[in-house]
C-alpha cells in the first residue's frame, strides 16, 4: 500500500493571493494513499525542505507530491531532499499550481479548483511511480579525432595536452589540410607554413598522439565514453614504419606526369610522391592509378633505390579497431566545383583560376616558386580581375545559399599581396558586399583600399571571354557609377564558395549526428553548446560545422578539445534514469522502435525463452542502451505491441494523469 | 508610387523582387546595357519601389533583347528579364496610349535593328 | 440533457513538452498572461510521447479539447521527435474524422520556450473553439460520467 505525502507550497503570496492552499491540502488528503498532506510559507527554504524530511521519516512515505512552482524551478531541489533521508528522489512529482495556476488564473475559487486537479493529477502519477538508479558507463581514455587539418591538430594537442591518448584520423598522405597550402594568412600576413608545420611536427612528437594518416574511419559503433571505432588504412605501398623519407624513390620514378593535388592540379607529381617536403608523416606513398608496377607489374625502380626496402608493392588495405571515449569531428571543407559556372569561363582558360589555386601559385613551395605567373604562358599578369561570391549567397542550384565567410579577407590579402609584389599590376576586385567582421579585419580590407590603391568595384561579373590574344575581357557593372565595363584582363581569380567536405555525409551516418541541408554538422545548440553535436561524445571542430577562418577555427578546435577533456577526465558517466525499456516477453521483434530511435540507442538480439509448454525458443527483442537512449519516447509510440514504456513517464503514469484530470 | 501597377507587374512576372541581393550580376551580363537608360537591376529595384511609369516611359523596356542571360545567371533566381517583360506588358495594356498604326511601322524600321529582337518577339508572342 | 452554451466549461487536456512548451507555458504565467483554467497541462519528455492512445483516453474520460504542444520544427529538442508527432497526429486525424469526433478538438501546436504570450493565446484561442464546439458526447464513456 502506497503511503504518498503531499506538501503544498504558500510561495510567500505568489500561490496563496489566488489559490486557497489550506483548502488544496485539505481535497488532496481525502486521496487514496494520501497519509499527510500540509501546507507551509515557503516548501523550498531550508525549514520547509526540513518538513517534507520530516515527513518522510516519520510517515515512511513511499511517495512525495509537492504542489509549489515549475518542476524546472525546484524539481532538483525536493528530489535531493528526499535522497538524503533515503527516499529513491524519483518518487517525488511536483504540481505546478504557481507558474500554470495561481499567476495565470485571478478567481480563487477556479483557481482552486485548477490546483486541486493538478495536485491529484500528481498524485495519480506518484501511485506508479517506481524508484529509478541513474546507471553509470565506463569512459574509455582515448580521443579520435577526424581529419587532420589544423581543427584536428589543434584539438588533438590540446586533448595530449591533458594527458589522453588521441588518435587522429586522416584521409590524405600528411596531416596539415588546407592551411597547409595557403600562402600567407590574414590579417597579419605572416607565412601560414611558419606557424602551421610546428605544429605539425609537434602532434607527431607527442607520445599521446597517433596519426592514422591515409586512412579512413569505416565503422563506428557504441555510444558515448564507448565507441568501438574501425579504421581502414588504406595501401600506401611503402611500410611507413621502414621509410625514412629521404624521398630518392619519388626521384627516379619514371612516371611524371599525375596532376598534383597539393597545387591544385597546377603542376604534376611522380606516381610515388610525399605531398610537400614538410610532410606528416613524411612517408612515401605509391598512387596505384598511376604506378606501372601495380598497374602493369612493368617497373620496379623504386623498390630498386629504396635502401630501407619500404617498398611493398602487395601491400593490402589494414583494418585497425580501438575503443574510444570520444568522438571529434574536424573533416574540413573544399571549394566548390565552378564546372556549371560557364559564365566565368573557368573551364576554357587557364588563366581563370580559384583563389585556392592562385594561393598555390604565389606560394614559395608552388609551381613557379612564389613567382605569380599566368599559367597558360607563364607570363607576367599586369591586369588581375577578382570575382567575389561566385557560388556564395546563391538561391540556385549551382550554388550554396550561405555566406562563405572567409573570400572577402582572403581576396584583400591576395590583392594587397599582388600590389605589394607586383607595383605594376592593376587589381580589380568586383564585390557585392566586403564582410569584414574581426578584429583588425576591416583595417585590413581599408589598407588594401587605401594604401595599395585596390579597385574595389560595387558590382558583379556577368562575363568572362578569353580573347584569341591571349587576354581575357571581363564584362561587369559598376553599380556606383551605373555603367558596364569591360577589363582586358590577364588574369580573372574566381573566390569560389566552401563547402563541406563529402566525406562528412556518410560520416554523419555513422555516428548518427545531424547535419544542416548543406552537409554542416549540427550543434547541440546554436548558441550555447557550439562544439557539440546533439549525440552524446560527438564533437565539432572547425569548418566541418560552418564557414570559418583560422583563428576561429583553432578557437573551436580548443574548445572542443575542453569539452572532449570535460568527459574523459571521467571515470564513468552517470546516465538519466528517465530512460525507454523494452518488456521483453511483448515484444514481437518488429524493429519498429529501432526505425524511429534518432540516437541508435535500440538494438535487436536473439534470446532464449522458456515458453509455457516446457519447451525454450529463440525470439529476437529490442534491447536498449540506457547510456546511449535520451529518453524522448519517440520508441514507445511506435511499439505496437506495447513492449516499450519509458521510466519515470510510462504510459500507465501518464494515462493515470489523464483519468485524474478528466475526472 | 502605383500599387496596382505593381501589383500587376509582380503578378504578371511572377517574380519576386524581395530576392535581389543587389549583386549586379544582370546588368554586368546584360548585351544591350548601353542602349538602355535603365538597366536590369534598377528594373528590378524601380518594381521594389513601385516607380513603374518611369520605366514604363523609358525606350529601355524596347531595347531588352530578352536575351535570358540575366536570368540564367542571376544568383538569387531573380529573372529580370521577366520584370522587363511584365513591364513592357503593362505599357502595351495601357489603352490609348504607346499605339502604333501599320502605315507609321515602314518609316521607323531600322537598319540597325538585331536579328535577335525580332526573333525573341517572335518567341515570346508565338506559343 | 439541454446544454447551457454560457456556462459549458471544458476540460481541456495540453500536452507539453518539457524542453519548448513546457516552459512556454512558464513563461506566460512569469509575464502573468492569462488563460483559461480550464486547460491542464501534463509534462511530457517530448510531444513524440505523446501516444495518440492517451488522446483517445482523454476523449473516453470526458476530455472536450485535447492540444498537445511541441517545439518547432527543427527545434527538438531530441531533433525529430515532433516531425513523428507531426505525422501521428496527422493520422489520428483521419482516425477522428472516421470515428466523427470534430478534428477540431485536437491541435497541435509549436510553441517555444520563449512564447509565452503565443501559449496563452492558443490556449485561450483553444478553450473558445471547444467551448462552441460544446461537450464531447461520442467517445465519451458514459460509465465515467461525474453524477
Amino acid at each position: 500500500m502506497q503511503r504518498i505525502g503531499v506538501f503544498v507550497c504558500h510561495c510567500g503570496t505568489n500561490i496563496a493571493a489566488t489559490v486557497d492552499v489550506k483548502a488544496v491540502a485539505e481535497a488532496l488528503s481525502h486521496e487514496p494513499g494520501v497519509v499527510i498532506s500540509q501546507d507551509y510559507q515557503y516548501m523550498c527554504s531550508e525549514s520547509g525542505q526540513n518538513l517534507v524530511k520530516d515527513a518522510i521519516k516519520e510517515h515512511k512515505l513511499t511517495g512525495v507530491v509537492v504542489c509549489s512552482c515549475s518542476p524546472r524551478m525546484h524539481e532538483n531541489t525536493f528530489r535531493k531532499a528526499a535522497a538524503s533521508v533515503g527516499l529513491n528522489p524519483y518518487l517525488v512529482e511536483i504540481a505546478n499550481i504557481r507558474e500554470q495556476c495561481s499567476w495565470i488564473h485571478k478567481d480563487i475559487a477556479t483557481a482552486t479548483d485548477k490546483a486541486v486537479i493538478l495536485g491529484k493529477a500528481a498524485v495519480a502519477k506518484v501511485h506508479l511511480n517506481a524508484p529509478l538508479t541513474a546507471g553509470e558507463s565506463p569512459v574509455a581514455k582515448r580521443a579520435l579525432v577526424i581529419g587532420g587539418g589544423i581543427a584536428g591538430i589543434q584539438t588533438a594537442l590540446d586533448i595530449a595536452e591533458a594527458g589522453f591518448d588521441v588518435d587522429i584520423v586522416e584521409k590524405k598522405s600528411t596531416i596539415g589540410g588546407k592551411m597547409a597550402q595557403i600562402d600567407k594568412t590574414f590579417p597579419t600576413l605572416d607565412c601560414a607554413a611558419c606557424i602551421l608545420t610546428p605544429k605539425m611536427v609537434e602532434a607527431s612528437q607527442n607520445e599521446h598522439i597517433t596519426i592514422h594518416s591515409f586512412s579512413e574511419v569505416s565503422e563506428v559503433k557504441g555510444f558515448v565514453g564507448n565507441f568501438t571505432v574501425t579504421i581502414k588504412k588504406k595501401a600506401r605501398y611503402v611500410d611507413e614504419v621502414k621509410c625514412t623519407g629521404c624521398g630518392a624513390c619519388v626521384e627516379k620514378c619514371p612516371m611524371k606526369k599525375v596532376p598534383n593535388e597539393f597545387n591544385e592540379g597546377l603542376d604534376n607529381r611522380h606516381a610515388v610522391y610525399i605531398p610537400f617536403a614538410q610532410a606528416v608523416p613524411k612517408v612515401a606513398t605509391i598512387d596505384p592509378n598511376y604506378c606501372m608496377m601495380l598497374k602493369n607489374g612493368k617497373c620496379g625502380i623504386c623498390s630498386k633505390v629504396c635502401t630501407a626496402g619500404a617498398i611493398d608493392y602487395k601491400q593490402q588495405d589494414r583494418f585497425i579497431e580501438q575503443k574510444y571515449g570520444a568522438i571529434i569531428v574536424a573533416t574540413g571543407f573544399n571549394p566548390i566545383n565552378l564546372d556549371k559556372y560557364d559564365e566565368f569561363a573557368y573551364n576554357q582558360c587557364p588563366d581563370v583560376v580559384t583563389s585556392l589555386e592562385l594561393e598555390r601559385l604565389m606560394n614559395a613551395a608552388g609551381p613557379n616558386g612564389g613567382t605569380l605567373l599566368r599559367p597558360s604562358d607563364k607570363t607576367h599578369p599586369h591586369t588581375i580581375v577578382f570575382v567575389q561570391c561566385v557560388g556564395s549567397r546563391c538561391d540556385d542550384e549551382k550554388g550554396k545559399p550561405y555566406c562563405s565567410k572567409i573570400c572577402c579577407m582572403y581576396t584583400a590579402k591576395h590583392a594587397m599581396l599582388i600590389r605589394e609584389k607586383y607595383p605594376d599590376t592593376e587589381v580589380y576586385v568586383f564585390y557585392i558586399d566586403v564582410r569584414t567582421p574581426g578584429k583588425n579585419f576591416d583595417e585590413f580590407y581599408r589598407r588594401a583600399v587605401e594604401q595599395y590603391n585596390v579597385h574595389y568595384i560595387k558590382g558583379m561579373v556577368g562575363k568572362v571571354t578569353p580573347k584569341s590574344d591571349g587576354k581575357i575581357d571581363v564584362q561587369a557593372s559598376d553599380l556606383l557609377s551605373n555603367e558596364q565595363l569591360h577589363i582586358n584582363a590577364d588574369m580573372v581569380v574566381l573566390a569560389a564558395a566552401i563547402e563541406p567536405d563529402k566525406t562528412a555525409r556518410p560520416l554523419a551516418t555513422m555516428l548518427t549526428t545531424q547535419m544542416d541541408t548543406n552537409d554542416f554538422f549540427t550543434e547541440a545548440h546554436p548558441k550555447l553548446r557550439p562544439v557539440e553535436s546533439a549525440t552524446a561524445g560527438i564533437f565539432l571542430s572547425g569548418a566541418c560545422q560552418g564557414p570559418k577562418d583560422i583563428p576561429e577555427t583553432v578557437a573551436q578546435a580548443s574548445a572542443a578539445a575542453a569539452k572532449a577533456i570535460g568527459l574523459l577526465v571521467k571515470n564513468s558517466i552517470t546516465c538519466n534514469p528517465c530512460v525507454a525499456h523494452s518488456d521483453e516477453l511483448l515484444c514481437n521483434g518488429c524493429s519498429s522502435c529501432e526505425k524511429v530511435c534518432p540516437y541508435g540507442a535500440i538494438t535487436y538480439q536473439d534470446k532464449e525463452f522458456r515458453m509455457p509448454d516446457r519447451t525454450t525458443a529463440i525470439r529476437r527483442v529490442a534491447s536498449v542502451n540506457p547510456a546511449v537512449c535520451q529518453g524522448c519516447g519517440a520508441c514507445t509510440v511506435a511499439c505496437p505491441s506495447g513492449a516499450m514504456d519509458l521510466n519515470g513517464f510510462s504510459n500507465s503514469q501518464i494515462m493515470a494523469e489523464v483519468d485524474a484530470i478528466c475526472k | 508610387m502605383n500599387k496596382n501597377l505593381k501589383e500587376q507587374v509582380l503578378r504578371s512576372s511572377g517574380v519576386n523582387v524581395l530576392k535581389c541581393m543587389r549583386c549586379g550580376k544582370c546588368s554586368g551580363t546584360c548585351p544591350s546595357y548601353d542602349e538602355m537608360e535603365y538597366h536590369p537591376h534598377q528594373f528590378v529595384y524601380m518594381v521594389e519601389k513601385g516607380d513603374i511609369d518611369t520605366l514604363m516611359n523609358s525606350n529601355s523596356v524596347y531595347k531588352c533583347l530578352t536575351c535570358f542571360a540575366c536570368v540564367e545567371r542571376c544568383p538569387r533566381g531573380v529573372e529580370p528579364a521577366k520584370v522587363v517583360e511584365a513591364v513592357r506588358l503593362a505599357a502595351v495594356r495601357q489603352q490609348g496610349s504607346n499605339h502604333l498604326s501599320p502605315v507609321q511601322i515602314p518609316d521607323m524600321l531600322d537598319e540597325d535593328l538585331p536579328q535577335q529582337a525580332i526573333v525573341t518577339a517572335f518567341r515570346k508572342y508565338a506559343k | 440533457m439541454q446544454v447551457n452554451d454560457n456556462n459549458f466549461q471544458p476540460v481541456i487536456v495540453a500536452f507539453c513538452c518539457n524542453w519548448c512548451s513546457y516552459a512556454g507555458a512558464d513563461l506566460s504565467g512569469t509575464n502573468r498572461l492569462n488563460y483559461p483554467t480550464n486547460v491542464k497541462i501534463i509534462r511530457v519528455p517530448c510531444s513524440c510521447r505523446v501516444n495518440p492512445m492517451f488522446i483517445l483516453r482523454a476523449f473516453q474520460k470526458g476530455a472536450d479539447g485535447v492540444i498537445i504542444c511541441g517545439c518547432h520544427p527543427g527545434d527538438c529538442h531530441y531533433t525529430s521527435g515532433n516531425y513523428y508527432t507531426r505525422r501521428r497526429i496527422t493520422l489520428l486525424y483521419s482516425m477522428l474524422d472516421f470515428l466523427g469526433i470534430e478534428r477540431n478538438r485536437t491541435r497541435l501546436e509549436w510553441v517555444s520556450a520563449a512564447e509565452g504570450a503565443k501559449f496563452a493565446a492558443t490556449m485561450q484561442q483553444f478553450t473558445e473553439d471547444v467551448r462552441k464546439l460544446g461537450p464531447n458526447r461520442r467517445l465519451e464513456d458514459l460509465r465515467c460520467r461525474k453524477q
